[in-house]
């Protein structure tokens, strides 16, 4: 069978490019449109299906609307949560900015719950607190337990009204570059897109490329990630010379449903939910006895290994208990109706009258793609950009997070910088010439794709896919050593050793899903080789990056962020360097809660 | 434990016309139709086409025909469809390949709708006031995830493909009934039309077929007593 992928490439100009349709991707794009900027969005999904969808809780402003708060007090607990290795001008963006962006997009029709007196309700979450530290705060904007849904909803819905033109089922392939890669100075000029529907490859050429792909929890065994979440946009970046930010912190998330990794909402905790031992007890109180239950989640996910391997899982297993029960019916049903179904959809188990079995769940990249405040991706520790290319949300590393972020912290992330790549694209559009036409710009990717999709044998994907997740999961899980972080090293290279002989079975050119997963399944081994190879170097505990070997931070030697770079060709990973931290405002401190 | 999976198979570049394929597939217990479905695909063969994403029913990807209803691949569990398990595209769409429906028409109706707030006041800076139960009357609308799952399970649908059928109904509701919008008028004159909220024969096929349990018909019914009243 002829394959569409030796069909010519479809050409496509405009000024910017958007890859990406979650949270942060829309509202680039409606900044974009808001200034007239010839714009293509492109999804591997549609819009609506994209994870920000997913997201429970809610997003913290400093609105103050049911009790006293301060951007300044979100801006501190962002830094805390973040074990100082948060960028304290990012976090300072991020927690002013937060304010106007969430009245926006009540503006946008959002339907935030309500307060008594019409304004946005508001909710404690973890980590999130009154005058640095002193207790729990109302900071938490929400709708139900459905929050990240009514913002994809809403941006999607504004989109369309502001005529933004989507490229739905379009699966972003390779960036382009003009005068060499990026750690040549290059820049980057565009990209190629493989439409889902047909198997044809589209090349797109613009001004400004923004990357907003998400992260990558897929590597793990236990997610609470969808499926589509293969760290595409870092991998790309990755294999055109950009360096990835603070791998090695990678967040596990303490309430996933055992065994699959569904999400349950720190809302649940937020509304005053437990955490019990074996022994029916709220073990939080040793471990962080003012917050309890809204202690960051790094601190919450290690006390329950703790606990497990003390012996006092429930029953002895690998697991603890979520309990709502005390909060009463209308509470479970009115504010966590969608994670009370989740329970009794996926477990079998009734919330109102049961305690339900949870475990940690990969959840969150705290690192990635380097970006500097207005989201200009970053081509070394000094700081150069890479022009042309920017990066916002889960993909990108500001580094508003550092090494753990906290609950809402990404919602608030992508909307905050997602406007800003919009309104900086925008100006750069405007102050820039377009790339130059360069005939066969997709060749490479081409036969990369044809050799792919033709070799007569080889491994499954699934079967690669599995090892790694089992690699991911034993040796870059919530605690690391030595000895586990150099075999999964070791193991991720034979793996990327294995996929160049990957096989895809389906070889025809109409959505073609076996091909794109062995397309993901590469990005997936980049990305985890990124976080393995950075989670080894770095010889202290931080944040997420728990090492049994250096249980200790260590700022004199690490209050730095990791940047590595890719080996050339399929060479592992060596070259490392470190960017300093930007304090301004908060002296690193032991972090207690 | 075994299960029998039935998949209407269809590819374009070899096929004239469907074709149902069986697969015999181990199963653990708290197995979802999606997770068979995966293991097919990554066990028995590749080639198996579907659409899939979050896995646990908020992005509305897997909508399937499975054992007769339509239904969200990630929220079915094996156990509530015993030993033989059929699983077909959404009908009433044109097919793509196997499980893959085209879903532009159906993108192309809820956007027809005005699906976004009309409120051409001068910008204010500060957040505008709702009460809870102003935003109570159209809560259960905002809910839809854009699966199609309800609009292709509907008779008036597939005897009328021209029928702006359900999903872009809820979601005209859930901007029809909030307080601060202003466009409900030109949302009732569109949906008023010939090919509007008349078309439904309430059949509640579309409640029955929503993974997200919103009352559907009843939210129809709103938007025809809205312009009704209209006179």
């Amino acid at each position: 069978m002829s394959s569409a992928l030796h069909a010519e490439a479809g050409q496509i100009d405009v000024d910017a490019i958007v890859v990406g349709a979650g949270g942060a991707g829309l509202w680039a794009a409606l900044e974009l449109a808001r200034e007239g900027i010839p714009t293509a969005v492109l999804t591997k999904l549609y819009p609506t299906r994209s994870h920000t969808g997913a997201a429970q809780g809610g997003v913290c402003a400093a609105l103050g609307n049911v009790e006293e708060d301060h951007w300044e007090w979100h801006m501190f607990d962002t830094i805390k949560g973040g074990d100082y290795l948060t960028d304290q001008d990012a976090a300072e963006v991020l927690a002013r900015e937060a304010i106007p962006a969430v009245i926006e997009l009540e503006r946008m029709g959002l339907p935030f719950n309500r307060t008594p007196d019409g304004k946005i309700d508001q909710r404690r979450f973890g980590g999130h607190t009154r005058n640095y530290g002193e207790g729990p705060v109302r900071r938490s904007c929400y709708a139900a337990d459905r929050t990240g849904h009514m913002i994809l909803q809403t941006l999607y819905q504004q989109c369309i009204k502001a005529g933004v033109k989507f490229y739905d089922e379009y699966h972003v392939v390779d960036l382009l570059f003009e005068g060499g890669s990026a750690d040549q100075g290059g820049r980057c000029s565009g990209v190629v897109g493989y439409k889902i529907a047909d198997g044809s490859l589209h090349v797109l050429r613009a001004k400004a490329v923004l990357l907003a792909t998400g992260g990558y929890g897929r590597a793990w065994r236990v997610t609470s990630n969808a499926h589509s979440l293969a760290g595409d946009g870092m991998a790309l970046a990755w294999r055109h010379g950009v360096p990835l930010m603070d791998m090695e912190f990678y967040q596990f998330h303490p309430t996933g449903i055992v065994g699959i990794g569904i999400l349950l909402s720190e809302a649940a905790r937020g509304e005053g939910g437990y955490l019990l031992n074996g022994e029916g007890k709220r073990f939080m109180e040793t471990y962080a006895p003012k917050l309890m239950e809204l202690a960051p989640r790094d601190m919450i996910s290690r006390a329950m290994y703790q606990e497990i391997r003390a012996g006092r899982g429930i029953d002895g297993k690998d697991y603890v208990y979520l309990d709502v029960r005390h909060l009463g019916r209308k509470v479970i049903e009115e504010k966590l109706p969608d994670i009370t179904d989740f329970a009794r959809v996926y477990q079998g188990v009734e919330p109102i009258s049961e305690p339900v079995p949870v475990q940690p769940t990969a959840h969150y990249a705290m690192g990635g793609v380097p970006t500097n405040l207005e989201t200009e991706v970053l081509a070394n520790a000094a700081g150069g950009v890479v022009p042309g290319l920017f990066a916002a949300g889960e993909v990108a590393c500001v580094s508003v997070h550092g090494a753990n972020r906290l609950g809402t912290n990404s919602l608030v992330d992508l909307l905050v910088f997602g406007k800003r790549a919009g309104k900086r694209m925008a100006e750069i559009c405007k102050t820039t010439t377009a790339p130059k036409h360069v005939a066969g710009a997709e060749r490479a990717i081409r036969d990369e794709m044809l050799a792919l999709s033709t070799r007569p044998e080889g491994v499954r994907p699934a079967e690669i896919r599995r090892a790694l997740a089992d690699v991911m999961m034993e040796g870059v899980g919530v605690y690391r050593d030595e000895t586990l972080l150099t075999n999964a090293v070791k193991e991720i290279q034979r793996l990327k050793g294995e996929y160049q002989r990957v096989r895809v079975e389906d070889t025809g050119s109409v959505f073609n899903t076996d091909l794109l997963e062995a397309r993901e399944l590469g990005y997936l081994l980049d990305a985890s080789e990124a976080t393995a190879v950075s989670a080894l170097a770095r010889k202290e505990s931080r944040g997420a990056h728990s090492r049994e070997d250096y249980p200790e931070r260590d700022d004199e030697k690490y209050l730095a962020h990791t940047l590595v770079w890719r080996g050339a060709d399929e060479a592992p990973a060596t070259k490392i360097d470190y960017k300093p931290v930007t304090i301004t405002k908060f002296e690193p401190k032991p972090r207690v809660y | 434990m075994d299960v029998e999976l039935k998949i209407q198979r269809f590819d374009p570049e070899k096929d004239t016309a469907p074709h149902w394929e069986t697969y015999r597939v181990p199963v653990e217990p708290m197995d979802r139709v999606l997770d068979v479905l995966t293991r097919a695909k990554e066990l028995l063969d590749g080639s198996i086409t579907f659409r899939r994403s979050c896995a646990h029913g908020v992005c509305g990807s897997d909508a399937l025909l499975i054992n007769g209803r339509n239904r969200l691949a990630c929220k079915v569990r094996v156990e509530q469809l015993g030993k033989s398990i059929s699983v077909a595209p959404l009908p009433g769409l044109p097919v793509v390949k196997d499980l893959v429906v085209d879903m532009d028409e159906f993108f192309g109706k809820y956007r027809s709708v005005l699906p976004f707030l009309v409120a051409d006041e001068p910008e204010g800076t500060g957040e505008r006031l709702q009460s809870q139960e102003q935003r109570d009357v159209y809560d259960d609308t905002t809910k839809c995830i854009l699966c199609a799952a309800c609009t292709s399970s509907c008779p008036s649908f597939w005897a009328q493909p021209e029928y702006v059928g359900p999903a872009a109904i809820v979601n005209a509701h859930r901007f029809i009934f909030d307080s601060r919008d202003q466009g409900a008028e030109e949302r009732l004159d569109i949906l008023s039309n010939e090919d509007g909220v008349w078309r439904c024969r309430t059949t509640f096929n579309c409640v029955d077929a929503c993974p997200r349990g919103i009352n559907i018909t009843k939210a129809i019914l709103e938007v025809s007593t809205a312009i009704g009243s209209r006179g």
